[in-house]
């Protein structure tokens, strides 16, 4: 324990990004005004989705979310903390992972398959109560081993191009890439509305189009080895406020 | 499907000018595309859509390939009196949407 916090402090000492620098201040004037109106985001077509699913009764015991949680917004501030470390799964789990763990644990209800239509309404839906709100995961304790773990994944060069997440979205923050501009590649918007998808999708899914770009092996779905990155993201964008459900180009 | 999204006022003054959004769930599948065995996958575009204000035609477009999911409509219309806004849309595989809003002109 008193490793973890040394390292946690470690981490806490050394932050690469003084500011850190939201994707939408990167984005153009028309992606940026798509986020900024409710009714002209197309993510909320999920979002409604997901606020029907919210209250629609599931699995055996027919129970729904709101049955246990009431309304949605009693989950303000959740979203922020995640991904976080589970005690009875020993290891961080997603957003969307401890949504599928709470729908199998308690109504006994089948997990919603991974980037599904409902599953990612779901998640925008419950994440978009804590909009607004700065990321505020905790680098400490057990999360400490996983935080680290994905940083080390983060700074690691692997595929053909041989590049590390950290080459693009660290070293050439805020140069080109072609001709679009290389973000410092926080995740503090999803699941979110992609143009270049023309739908909603989660971390997961724009991890795998990063990986592919470098020539990597892309992570299966549900990987530890995601989670561990989205928690040492989530650490390393710590003060960005929660835009959930971003637009992006 | 999901529902679309709609926003109109629900109340508005007599003679003023307000604004109709509507954001319609749509792949508007362009017909340019192939799918991983090189098949053209078919064009699925909503072709056409309407609006009525009071049983009148208020707004009508003709939409083509290169329009993005999920199109977005935004347009105004002047209150005259209480009545309903329909909306009605349909798509290149003959589905059709259709949705009524009831706005008041006080």
């Amino acid at each position: 324990m008193r490793l973890a916090t040394a390292l946690a402090l470690c981490l806490l000492a050394t932050p690469t990004l003084a500011q850190p620098r939201s994707g939408y201040d990167d984005s153009g004037p028309q992606v940026r005004a798509m986020q900024d109106d409710d009714t002209a985001n197309p993510a909320f077509l999920w979002v409604q989705q997901g606020e029907t699913l919210w209250s629609t009764p599931a699995g055996t015991a027919q129970k729904s979310c709101a049955d246990c949680h009431g309304p949605a917004t009693t989950l303000r501030g959740a979203a922020a903390r995640y991904p976080t470390y589970d005690l009875t799964r020993r290891r961080p789990l997603a957003l969307a992972q401890r949504i599928n763990a709470c729908r199998t644990d308690h109504p006994a209800a089948p997990a919603l398959p991974p980037e599904s239509d409902a599953l990612l309404g779901l998640t925008a839906y419950v994440a978009l109560q804590s909009r607004g709100l700065p990321l505020a995961v905790d680098p400490t304790g057990p999360n400490a081993p996983f935080v680290e773990a994905g940083k080390t994944f983060f700074t690691t060069r692997q595929g053909q191009l041989n590049m590390s997440c950290a080459n693009c979205h660290e070293d050439r923050a805020g140069h080109r890439l072609g001709g679009a501009l290389i973000p410092e590649g926080h995740a503090n918007g999803y699941p979110e509305y992609r143009l270049e998808w023309q739908k909603i999708g989660s971390f997961p899914r724009r991890l795998r189009a990063c990986l592919t770009g470098v020539r990597a092996e892309p992570l299966p779905p549900d990987s530890p080895e995601a989670t561990s990155l989205e928690l040492y993201l989530a650490v390393r964008a710590r003060g960005l406020k929660v835009e959930t459900p971003a637009v992006r180009p | 499907m999901a529902r679309p999204l709609i926003n109109i006022p629900k109340r508005v003054k007599r003679g003023d000018a307000f604004e109709i959004r509507v954001l319609i769930s749509h792949p508007m599948e362009s017909g340019q595309r192939r799918d991983e065995v090189g098949k053209v996958v078919p064009r699925d575009i909503i072709n056409s859509f309407f609006c009525t204000y009071g049983g009148e035609e208020v707004f009508r477009a003709e939409l083509f390939p290169a329009i993005s999911a999920n199109p977005y409509f935004a347009f105004s219309a002047r209150a005259v009196e209480t009545g309903l806004i329909t909306l009605s849309w349909t798509d290149d595989q003959g589905v059709s949407g259709f949705e009524t809003v009831e706005i008041t002109v006080e």
